[in-house]
């Protein structure tokens, strides 16, 4: 894609906004000295009856004051934003440093511009503004893109693994910092336990899923991710919490007179904060999907609600003192589910990529104000603290993560090896989390609030940067044993062969719950919450819609070209051309690996590719798109030449009847609806029909007829009697069997369904298929009763 | 869906499948629930149908024929036995067993030949033990995306069954298509962990 000019592209582009940045250093700095000629302007503007004149209308004035603020964050964003803009462009660099890298940089520089100019950078970051606006974006993105399934299923470890792991950190730092400070030559002594305590509770935020991006490709298993995620996840709310508990036991500066009753006090506030979030969450994000069941009317304020509400949660939350964060977290995790399914498409498109934006602002500027108070002259350098605080923090989330891994793996189906903990342990990189709460320590209760701001420093660049950037590496040496590069196109053609081939023996196998509870969940959900919080009419989704392009676009074709489409099957009379072996050049066998490595479809990510800074692309759906259009193609081919699949066996009694629909009359003009529809010699009672094609009335035309065979029933039926199936929704059904070799017509049950921008969510929705399909039927319905499958076919022209 | 309590004794022939496969009981156990869980009108037997309503096959590229490979022989039923013997294939190999095992004794269904025949018959469609160039060439049709031309297609299945070929006779013997894949660790890449 060209992007090796790229490069050299990305300093131009910064030096530019450098020169931006020193502008409006320089114009700033020159309205300092005119400032109070600018506060006067200023009344001017809002004061209407001013008793000072202005001695002349001046054309060209600039007052900077007024649009400081704003104007400054905005410009850090865009600086940012067009940062991993240019870090994206590159493809190597995602792959080699996590994103966080990038975003301290940009803050160093933008705080190296304002040292530089001397300007006074505006306050965005205190405690109300940190707590209330930018971390609530933050932690509802990670928990609403979390996906639930995994997460679930391995509640307890995550559980164990952020809580107990979080605390252990906590306190075996803080502790270990403690000892440390007693010793006198470090000139520490005025650090005492409780400020080391809270101290270790600010060091154990870690924020892992950032580098999870570059590890991502290595073939990580879905267990590990699922720690990863669960552990970033909790971690926040966690840490936050313990550092909300030890900032009251400091407010208490009876620091001598601390008994156990209220450490044990300060246990069961622990519990309480979390789980009382937890409930306020959970009750809020109920609340809101069932609210979203009503907005069918006026989807614009969907997203709108969405927001509102896990905002809300987390505000009612804090009010009472409870976990703001779990709470957001829960509300997030629990309204999801629900509120995909009720809101429309662009809202749902919305919600995604507004959370996305919202965090990444977030983020932004807390990287940015990273990066502004590490330039600066408020640091304290104490090289003992410093470096026991790095020493400490790698030792104890080994220590963590050995032991506590250790202990769940006796109570795990599939435990976590070695390597999955190596894993685990290396990618602790501390973030934005940390150093948030380091710098709005109260400084006075924190005389030494200086040291601990260097020092978290000191830890994130460390972790972000050396850690970040070898954990790609690290992943790739642990997971691959041989790295064959020179490998043949035979062994690259089978090698991926056989992912898809694991890809879809693993679908079969299909995700093995190990809970009662789960399933227990599941029934409770159907049963009763679904009927609550879902609409009764679901709205056209989109796949409905995909469907009918692809029908029309099919439809198209073979009116205007009656040619098979490029992705056609060749027929059988070419494997008889003469094998001539050519001698290839290695040139050509270079090309040819190209062509294999770019053009062969991925395979389908079992483990969940979550990216914290981007959605996903749809390339997996032009991709999903390209495999169900060629399964269409091949199932028209072998429809038209009478027998099942290219190298099938013949279909012998296959039992193809098209029955045109009963009442054509009534159809809205221009539709024709036919059905076709196979049974299934095998399991059908009856006596199977002889095959019978284009049993059309006369009056249709020629062109009609050779649309037959694109006929593709959208629904499987039930046979009549059987009683009707979970998850179906209408009762008078037949199912369809297939006929030996008509293996294809329910493929599009599937296959439309399979077309689905949720990807991301691993949901197992096998039960929907069929939801799918009475869907359509009930769109398709107004006004009738039928018994007969139908499908809304190729308009006619 | 549903909590269904399911003894080993409610499994037809657990012990002989055991040994064939070489699953643990609850894997058995797992596989069952599995197994009646896919067979949604509950008839003991699973059919194509259930398994196209998985709906990851649809949009796997080799969906069809992973679900072929299900049924050998053109039979139309799928029973539990049949549903755990494909299944075994893909289970991870065991470093010790291999130590221990009975030469006497069938392979195990899981040792790298078996997996590699269950690889080939992938590709062999009209099972004559050889993949033609044609068969290549479907095989590739069916992993490419659709920007790739035909004759960039056809060349590359030329030049894939040229690689493997030694005898010469313009088709991929399973001994061949070993014998190219020698160095591939086909026992991570065709193992799936929760097989175990």
């Amino acid at each position: 894609m060209g992007v090796r000019g790229l490069v050299p592209f990305c300093p131009w582009d910064w030096c530019l906004l450098l020169a931006t940045l020193q502008c409006c250093g320089a114009s700033s700095e020159l309205n300092r000295s005119t400032d109070s000629s600018a506060q006067r302007e200023l009344n001017v503007r809002f004061a209407a009856a001013s008793s000072q004149p202005a001695e002349a209308i001046s054309v060209f004035t600039l007052d900077y004051d007024y649009v400081q603020i704003p104007y400054e964050v905005t410009l850090w964003i865009l600086l940012a934003s067009l940062a991993k803009i240019g870090f994206h462009l590159n493809r190597r660099l995602p792959r080699l440093m996590p994103e966080s890298c990038l975003l301290i940089l940009v803050g160093a520089l933008v705080g190296a511009v304002i040292f530089g100019t001397d300007h006074k950078s505006p306050p965005v970051m205190d405690s109300s503004i940190y707590f209330l606006y930018l971390l609530p974006p933050i932690v509802l993105e990670s928990g609403y893109f979390m996906p639930t399934r995994p997460f679930f299923e391995n509640l307890g470890s995550i559980l164990w693994w952020a809580g107990l792991g979080a605390l252990l950190n906590a306190f075996g730092i803080g502790l270990s910092l403690y000892l440390v400070c007693q010793v006198p030559a470090f000139g520490l002594g005025d650090v005492n336990l409780l400020q080391n305590l809270l101290f270790g509770s600010l060091m154990s935020a870690v924020d892992p899923v950032a580098v999870l991006a570059v590890f991502e490709e290595a073939r990580v298993n879905e267990q590990l991710h699922m720690m990863i995620f669960g552990e970033a996840l909790l971690n926040d709310g966690i840490s936050v919490v313990l550092y909300n508990i030890l900032i009251a036991f400091t407010k208490m500066h009876k620091f001598e007179g601390i008994e156990p009753v209220d450490i044990l006090a300060g246990c069961a506030r622990f519990i309480i904060v979390g789980c009382g979030g937890v409930f306020f969450g959970v009750i809020f994000g109920f609340i809101s999907a069932f609210i979203t069941r009503f907005t069918q009317n006026i989807s614009a304020i969907e997203p709108l609600i969405v927001f509102m509400f896990s905002y809300l949660s987390y505000l009612v939350a804090e009010t009472l003192y409870l976990s703001g964060i779990l709470a957001i977290t829960a509300c997030a995790v629990t309204m999801k589910k629900y509120v995909e399914e009720n809101v429309s498409q662009t809202s749902y498109t919305t919600i995604k990529y507004f959370m996305k934006m919202l965090s990444s602002v977030s983020e932004t500027l807390i990287f940015i104000f990273m990066g502004v108070s590490t330039i600066g002259k408020n640091h304290e350098w104490n090289w003992a603290f410093i470096c026991f605080t790095l020493v400490f923090c790698q030792i104890w989330r080994a220590i963590s993560v050995f032991v506590l891994f250790y202990v769940s793996n006796r109570f795990r189906t599939f435990p976590f090896s070695v390597k999955d903990q190596c894993v685990i342990f290396y990618s602790g990189v501390r973030g934005a989390g940390s150093f948030s709460l380091a710098f709005l320590l109260p400084l006075s209760l924190f005389p030494r609030k200086k040291l601990f701001v260097t020092a978290t420093l000191v830890v994130i660049y460390f972790t972000v940067f050396i850690q970040g950037i070898t954990v790609g590496p690290l992943v790739r040496y642990l997971d691959v044993r041989k790295t064959n590069k020179k490998e043949s196109i035979n062994e690259e053609l089978h090698a991926r062969l056989m992912d898809h081939l694991k890809a879809g023996v693993e679908d079969v196998c299909g995700q093995w719950s190990h809970y009662q509870v789960r399933d227990k969940f599941k029934k409770f959900d159907h049963k009763y919450l679904r009927k609550v919080l879902i609409r009764k009419n679901l709205p056209k989704s989109s796949l409905v819609s995909l469907y009918k392009k692809l029908e029309m676009k099919q439809a198209i074709e073979m009116v205007e070209s009656g040619v098979l489409s490029s992705t056609a099957f060749s027929t059988p009379h070419q494997a008889q051309r003469t094998k001539e072996t050519k001698r290839l050049s290695p040139e050509d066998v270079e090309s040819m690996r190209d062509i294999l490595t770019r053009n062969m479809y991925q395979v389908r990510q079992r483990t969940l590719s979550y990216n914290k800074y981007n959605l996903q692309p749809q390339t997996s759906e032009k991709q999903a798109k390209e495999i169900l259009i060629r399964r269409r193609n091949t199932f028209r081919e072998s429809m038209k030449k009478g027998h099942s699949l290219p190298w099938g066996k013949p279909a012998g009694t296959k039992n193809i009847r098209y029955l045109s629909f009963p009442y054509s009359s009534p159809l809205p003009a221009g539709r024709d609806m036919k059905v076709a529809e196979f049974t299934d010699h095998d399991g059908s009672d009856s006596e199977p029909p002889p095959i019978m094609f284009s049993t059309h009335s006369p009056k249709e035309s020629i062109q009609e007829r050779r649309w037959a065979p694109e006929v593709i029933p959208m629904r499987s039926l039930h046979r009549a009697g059987t009683p009707p199936h979970f998850g179906y929704r209408r009762n008078a059904s037949r199912e369809e069997h297939l006929g030996r070799g008509g293996r294809a017509i329910l493929r599009p049950k599937p296959l439309f369904h399979a077309v689905d921008e949720e990807f991301e969510s691993e949901e197992e929705s096998e039960e929907e298929a069929p939801a799918f399909g009475s869907l359509l039927s009930s769109e398709l319905r107004p006004g009738r009763d039928c018994n007969l499958s139908h499908s809304p076919l190729l308009q006619r022209k | 869906m549903g909590s269904r309590s399911s003894h080993a004794a409610r499994i037809p022939d657990v012990d002989s499948l055991r040994r064939e496969t070489g699953f643990s009981q609850a894997s058995l156990r797992r596989l069952y629930d599995r197994f009646q869980a896919l067979d949604r009108t509950g008839k003991g037997y699973l059919s194509r149908l259930d398994l196209q309503q998985i709906r990851a096959l649809a949009v796997n590229p080799l969906g069809d024929r992973i679900i072929d490979s299900f049924f050998p022989d053109g039979s139309l039923r799928l029973d539990f036995p049949g549903f755990v013997r494909v299944l075994a294939h893909f289970r991870p190999v065991d470093e010790e067993d291999e130590g221990n095992r009975d030469p006497k004794e069938p392979e195990p269904l899981n040792s790298r030949m078996n997996k590699l025949r269950f690889a080939f018959q992938l590709y062999d469609l009209d099972r004559d033990g050889k993949i033609s160039r044609h068969e290549m060439l479907q095989a590739l049709r069916l992993m490419v995306g659709v920007q790739v031309t035909e004759e960039q297609l056809e060349s590359i299945a030329d030049r894939t069954v040229q690689e493997a070929d030694e005898d010469g006779d313009g088709a991929v013997s399973f001994l061949e298509f070993a014998k190219s894949l020698e160095k591939m660790n086909i026992e991570q890449k065709m193992s799936i962990r929760i097989l175990k």
